[in-house]
């Protein structure tokens, strides 16, 4: 049975760029070694030599030419008044550096 | 319930008005988060005046609040949209405005579509249209009780483990999961792209057939789309050949479902088709599979609410302060699960033993799906172990949750076509459905089979 310890969940929650609060991380150590535990069943079944389906189209690789398509209609100051913060054509974020 | 039919004859303005005033003596049920009342109004009078015409002309239905509108916000029942303003319609949507529907409003969800009872919503859960004190299923929840209701003929869902057929049995309605690439996702908020289907909720099978028809077809704006292959079958010739899944007929599923069922079988051997019983052992893994496999795309597909471009942003100082935070406060806790899950089964060390196998594990569950398809036409099972259960009941266990997706998961994993129809009640009157499931691209088969026990 896989053990979640709370460096397991700040790790997790670092991968997934998620702040949590304290009484969270300690709700998902719970939850996911529970849930985890549930997927150990898959261990049962032989899989050896076989292929993993990632898609289930036969659709392969569908090109298209390389030009400009259409915008869908929309503009770009649509697009910019819906980011919270924007200046100058440009998105705006804390600092980086 | 309502059907298309019931609105030959009536002005736009009158159908619209008539659901939106319906919508509002029913809001305690909690089935729409939005009415977009003024565009609906606006489009109904475009009906009236012959501007818009259509083989929908004038019909009021509600989108779930994944699919993107215009006229209000589109959700996706989270905090991290809850103002999002949409600055395209949904392919869908736009093909069924192009027939002249009118969307009255968007129905509640699970939020991200992560959930089976409408209960993960930041906008409070939908209840069930049966009994207030039970769930509505989910996600789509709102959709399907918008329907059972009687607010609208149809709403558009989205199933990527159930969310269509789940809900739609939870509430005695049709709900349809098409083959895997049938409707255009372009425009609905994704979940997981290797399951991700869009569908209906009907009160009748013809009603979900002729919708069908209408969405079905390629969108280059998806490059999953299949072309189109949908026709209507009218009549069925002949009979089928049904296989019953005798791992959906266990103890564990409660006694009233597998009687009725059961007497679902019976009214289809009455109709002259075959009826057999036959063995999908991977059934009981596909559950475990599905919750490697779906939180791993989840984590992938959700990583692009980041508090920059659009939805939500918490107060910040530094760029990881800002992502963090804002995931944290724009998420459900079920979404947040889902994405650590995905982080888990998709980082180093653990990648082979779970991604890996399940999707190894994925193969073989196809393969006996196909055996399955080569002796028969269809396989029938219950839509869910049981009918509706307790609102709060199954929240703090997530396990005992995703348990009321162990009869649709299969056919998501497969991309093959699947509807439930309603199939009676149990002792307490809760709606039951029953599920029928084909080979790829016998979506408008399955819709005619379900007809035929639909008049009997």
């Amino acid at each position: 049975m896989t053990h979640f310890s709370s460096k397991d969940v700040r790790y997790l929650a670092q991968l997934s760029s998620v702040e949590l609060e304290a009484d969270e991380a300690k709700d998902l150590e719970i939850d996911l070694e529970h849930i985890v535990g549930f997927f150990e069943q898959l261990s049962e079944l032989d899989t050896e030599g076989v292929e993993p389906t990632y898609q289930v189209t036969d659709v392969q690789n569908v090109w298209r030419e390389d030009e400009t398509v259409d915008t869908y209609g929309v503009e770009q100051s649509t697009l910019l008044e819906l980011a919270p913060e924007a200046e100058a054509n440009s998105i705006k974020v804390p600092k980086v550096l | 319930m309502k059907t298309l039919a019931d609105y030959s004859g009536m002005s736009a303005r009158q159908a619209v008005e008539t659901a939106i005033g319906r919508a509002k003596e029913v809001q305690d049920y909690n089935a729409l988060i939005e009415l977009h009342e003024e565009r609906a109004l606006q489009r109904a009078d475009a009906v009236d005046r012959g501007e818009v015409t259509g083989l929908l002309a004038g019909i009021p239905f509600v989108a779930k609040d994944n699919f993107l509108t215009f006229g209000g916000s589109t959700t996706a029942a989270s905090t991290m949209l809850k103002d999002f303003k949409a600055p395209m319609q949904a392919t869908a949507v736009e093909k069924l405005e192009a027939q002249g529907a009118i969307c009255i409003g968007k129905a509640n969800l699970d939020a991200f579509a992560h959930g089976g009872s409408t209960e993960n919503s930041a906008f409070g859960p939908t209840k069930n249209a049966h009994d207030m004190s039970k769930v509505a299923g989910g996600s789509s929840g709102g959709s399907a009780v918008a329907v059972a209701l009687d607010i609208v003929p149809f709403a558009l869902g989205s199933d990527t483990g159930g969310s269509i057929r789940q809900p739609a049995s939870f509430n005695g309605v049709v709900g349809v999961k098409p083959t895997y690439g049938t409707v255009s996702r372009f425009g609905v908020v994704a979940m997981a792209s290797s399951t991700d289907t869009i569908g209906v909720l009907t009160s009748t099978v013809d009603d979900a057939s002729k919708l069908m028809d209408i969405l079905a077809g390629q969108d280059s704006r998806d490059m999953t789309t299949l072309p189109d292959f949908f026709t209507p079958v009218e009549k069925l010739k002949g009979s089928l050949r049904v296989g019953v899944i005798r791992e959906s007929m266990t103890d564990e599923v409660d006694k009233d479902v597998r009687e009725k069922t059961q007497a679902y079988l019976d009214r289809l051997k009455e109709q002259g088709h075959t009826v057999t019983e036959v063995s999908l052992p991977l059934l009981k893994y596909s559950l475990a599979m599905y919750y490697i496999i779906v939180p791993a795309e989840i984590s992938s597909n959700l990583a692009r609410y980041d508090g920059v471009r659009y939805g939500h942003r918490a107060e910040s100082e530094t760029l990881s302060e800002l992502y963090g935070k804002t995931r944290d406060q724009g998420f459900m806790p079920e979404n947040i699960r889902r994405i650590m899950l995905g982080s888990y089964v998709l980082s180093s060390g653990f990648f082979d033993a779970y991604y890996l196998k399940a999707q190894k594990a994925r193969t073989l569950l196809i393969q006996q799906f196909e055996t399955l398809f080569n002796e028969y036409d269809v396989l029938v099972m219950p839509t869910a172990p049981s009918t509706a259960f307790a609102l709060g009941e199954r929240t703090d266990d997530p396990v005992h949750m995703y348990l009321a997706d162990i009869m649709t998961v299969p056919a998501s994993l497969a991309g093959l076509p699947a509807i439930s129809v309603p199939a009676g009640t149990d002792a307490a009157g809760m709606p039951i459905g029953v599920q029928l499931i084909g080979p790829r691209k016998s979506d408008a088969t399955l819709l005619a089979l379900a007809k035929t026990t639909e008049e009997a």
